[in-house]
């Protein structure tokens, strides 16, 4: 049975294996060659992947999708963990940044943060500093 | 000596430059790689979910979804995907070019638009030529992550669901090869049912879990994703073959100013001392 692991970003795994074991939305299952054809969301968790030599591989997730054929499994893996509240945050972000765009004020905004940084980083310098003068180096 | 003293200060400041120029030169050549591979690294994946919505299609001949119903278009959504840096040639300018004609085409057909911008250099753009730009991401850096993009690209797809925009376009850079980078724009929703593969026909279902449209909904948003990404790590690998060429070319450039001004060098050096000389001479020959 082939499984095929792969995420947005890279392919994490692509081998044959005896058996394949997934938090899928309704519980965890198990997949030996010959599975009815499925669909199915995956909860965060981990993918195992037994080998035909009776080894073990496993990867953590953080969710995807899981599609099973009889002789293949795909494993769309997502590369960051997905909740509504999280997309929803990160969307609102998003909309934001173009609002401020849109009043064209963000020269001053990108200004005063990188000023704060900067603030930051010296403030930092400093300590570090201070903590190597103490420690005679 | 006054005049050869300044042109050898001056060659000296343009091979500062060309020193500058041939290391942004190398830079951008590793740089662009790397993008290549992450963009080859990430095609498995849209494959992948190409297939498997494809294999939908198969096995359910009434599927359907808002991401793949045509609807009157009255308003449509543009992801303009740029550069955050600029020394790229015409990378960026060529874009917006074949964007605003887009744009003016839908004017012509009394179609609305929202602008959503990746890149500090499309922000700058159009925030200046206006538009009504609803969502925005800039400084993904090198290397982006998919989740960087989440955000952004949800704002559209909310829009397209809510119905305040009927189509969502990208526009972005495609690699054709190291000198020749292609501006091109591409509908993302609705997906066209032939940019899905139709393998051979078969006569099964998929179990669903939970629900089939459930997971089709998450599918779906994650082929749109995957092609967003897609799109901005090609658009990398461009704005690095872009920059590579464009400091070749100023390297290059440097190296001929360099000649000719050193010419202008030896032959203001040969003057002074011929002027030197004859003056002794008239010196001597005075005594």
């Amino acid at each position: 049975m082939q499984i095929n692991i792969v995420s947005a970003e890279q392919e994490i795994f692509s081998g044959v294996a005896e058996m394949f074991f997934a938090p899928s939305a309704d519980g965890d299952i198990g997949v030996y060659a010959g599975h009815t054809p499925l669909l199915s969301t995956l909860r965060p968790g981990e993918v195992r992947v037994k080998l035909a030599d009776g080894d073990d591989e496993a990867f953590y997730i953080s969710g995807g999708l899981l599609e099973v054929q009889p002789d293949a499994v795909t494993v769309l893996s997502d590369t960051a963990v997905r909740a509504h509240d999280l997309d929803e945050a990160a969307a609102i972000e998003a909309r934001e940044r173009a609002e401020k765009l849109m009043q064209g004020r963000e020269a001053d905004i990108d200004y005063a943060s990188a000023q704060a940084e900067f603030a930051e980083a010296i403030a930092q310098l400093a300590t570090i500093q201070r903590l190597r003068k103490r420690g005679g180096r | 000596m006054a005049a050869a003293k300044e042109i050898r200060t001056k060659i000296g400041s343009v091979q500062n430059t060309q020193k500058i120029t041939k290391a942004m030169e190398m830079v951008a050549a590793s740089k662009m790689r790397k993008a290549i591979e992450r963009g080859l690294a990430s095609r498995p994946y849209a494959n992948k979910i190409r297939s498997v919505i494809g294999n939908l299609a198969q096995a359910n001949s009434e599927f359907s979804h808002p991401f793949m119903e045509e609807r009157p278009v009255k308003r449509v959504g543009v992801i303009v995907v740029s550069t955050d840096r600029g020394l790229c040639g015409g990378l960026n300018s060529n874009l917006f070019k074949t964007v605003l004609t887009q744009l003016k085409k839908w004017q012509g057909d009394d179609v609305e638009f929202d602008i959503a911008l990746i890149g500090s250099k499309a922000t700058g753009y159009f925030k200046r030529v206006g538009g009504n730009i609803v969502s925005e991401v800039s400084h993904i850096g090198d290397a982006p992550s998919l989740e960087q993009l989440l955000g952004f690209i949800k704002v559209m797809l909310d829009r397209h669901e809510s119905g305040q925009i009927d189509e969502l376009h990208i526009g972005y850079n495609e690699f054709v090869n190291t000198m020749t980078q292609q501006p091109v724009i591409e509908q993302l929703v609705p997906i066209s049912r032939g940019e899905i593969e139709r393998s051979a026909n078969h006569h099964w279902d998929y179990l669903y879990e939970p629900a089939g449209e459930e997971v089709l909904s998450a599918l779906l948003v994650r082929y749109l994703e995957a092609f967003v990404y897609q799109a901005v790590v090609e658009n990398i690998a461009c704005e690095q073959a872009a920059r590579m060429v464009a400091m070749k070319a100023a390297s290059d450039n440097a190296a001929d100013l360099i000649d000719e001004l050193q010419l202008i060098y030896n032959k203001a050096r040969q003057a002074a001392i011929t002027q030197e000389l004859s003056e002794i001479v008239a010196g001597a020959a005075a005594v």
